[in-house]
């Protein structure tokens, strides 16, 4: 085992005794910027931590008489929110990758909701992380991650490229920027407290 | 899209997890979700003890504080199943307690996303 550096007192969850545990997504296709993202709001440096995947192979290998298996490794990274005193709160990074069923129902499940991250030089890359939330009835806001820090020009060719539903909040974002990175995740909270609401 | 092709997540399939965690299954999600935050036990102390070095690690770094099993595994850099494993164990022998989001029924979402909100605001203005 890897020995790791000592923990601090702030390392800790601060209320852990009481708080809710409570996540919410951020997804995006890789180099999108979730990890910038979530490194600029989280009160904890940023974590990784790896799942290896393996997939028994389609045929049997019939010297060996066994299914051969092939190994891969997915990587999530996450940081964390104290809220108050009742609940803390988890971000976890995640590319998304459709095949990988069992390790997105562990992301997934229980999520509060999703900020998807996309670049508008690379929409078409971001559809196949749009299904997949939608899928798992995940609610989602958009973050427009602004690269050339120019304004969107035009949202509504980008609501049509995604085809988003017309009340689907979408925001520009500078994801090394703390407060522009806190008001995309506050658009969503928002959106999804109005969901709720309606719910009710 | 190549879709479900059943990847699955490895615990104790290779040799060294194998033997960190003495071959046991994974836990299921309900009982230990990434999420799940974690500490020891109060009475710990006093238990006769014949736990692996890396028992005993998650142990210590149990003892000053709740984490979540995300964090664990960050911390130690284990595979997550490994993680889990090895935290299911160790609860069930009454070293360490789980505190689970299932709880979260006890708050109404809309009750959560409110405080959430307020959380965000209070915070980052
Ligand atoms: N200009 C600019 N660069 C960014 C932004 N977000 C991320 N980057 C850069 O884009 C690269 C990929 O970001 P990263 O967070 O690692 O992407 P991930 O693969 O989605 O986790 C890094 O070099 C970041 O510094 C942004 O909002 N603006
Ligand atoms: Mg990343």
């Amino acid at each position: 085992m890897v020995s790791a550096p000592s923990l601090g007192k702030q390392d800790y969850v601060r209320d852990g005794a009481s708080q809710i545990p409570v996540k919410i997504l951020v997804v995006g296709h890789f180099a999108v910027g979730k990890t910038t993202f979530i490194g600029s709001i989280s009160e904890i440096e940023p974590l990784t931590t790896e799942e290896r995947m393996t997939q028994a192979a389609e045929h049997v290998d019939d010297l060996k008489g066994v299914r051969s298996k092939t190994t891969t490794t997915v990587a999530m990274d996450f940081g964390r929110l104290t809220i108050s005193d009742r609940i803390v709160l988890y971000l976890f990074g995640t590319p998304g990758q459709q095949r990988f069923v069992q390790m997105w129902e562990d992301i997934a499940r229980g999520a509060l909701g999703a900020l998807v991250l996309v670049d508008p030089e690379r929409l078409a890359d971001s559809f196949g992380v749009i299904d997949l939330i939608e899928q798992y009835g995940l609610e989602y806001a958009i973050a427009v991650n602004h690269f050339d820090g120019t304004p969107l020009r035009d949202e509504a060719a980008l609501r049509e490229a995604l085809d988003l539903l017309d009340d689907t909040p979408v925001v520009t974002c500078d994801a090394r920027d703390e407060k522009s990175s806190a008001d995309a995740l506050t658009t969503l909270v928002r959106f999804l407290l109005d969901r709720a609401r309606q719910e009710q | 899209m190549t879709g479900r092709d059943e990847w699955e997540p490895e615990a104790a399939e290779l040799v060294r997890p194998y033997v960190i965690t003495k071959g046991r299954g994974l836990p299921d999600e309900e009982q230990l979700s990434l999420i799940t935050l974690v500490t020891v036990a109060p009475e710990e102390g006093q238990r006769p003890t014949r736990l692996s070095p890396e028992e005993q690690r998650l142990i210590d770094m149990c003892s000053a504080g709740y984490l979540s099993v995300a964090e664990i595994a960050g911390h130690t850099r284990l595979p997550l199943g490994v993680v889990k494993i090895l935290l299911a164990a160790l609860a069930e022998g009454g070293y360490l307690i789980t505190r689970s989001p299932v709880r979260r029924a006890a708050l109404a979402d809309r009750e959560i996303l409110e405080e959430v909100l307020n959380g965000l605001r209070a915070k980052f203005g």
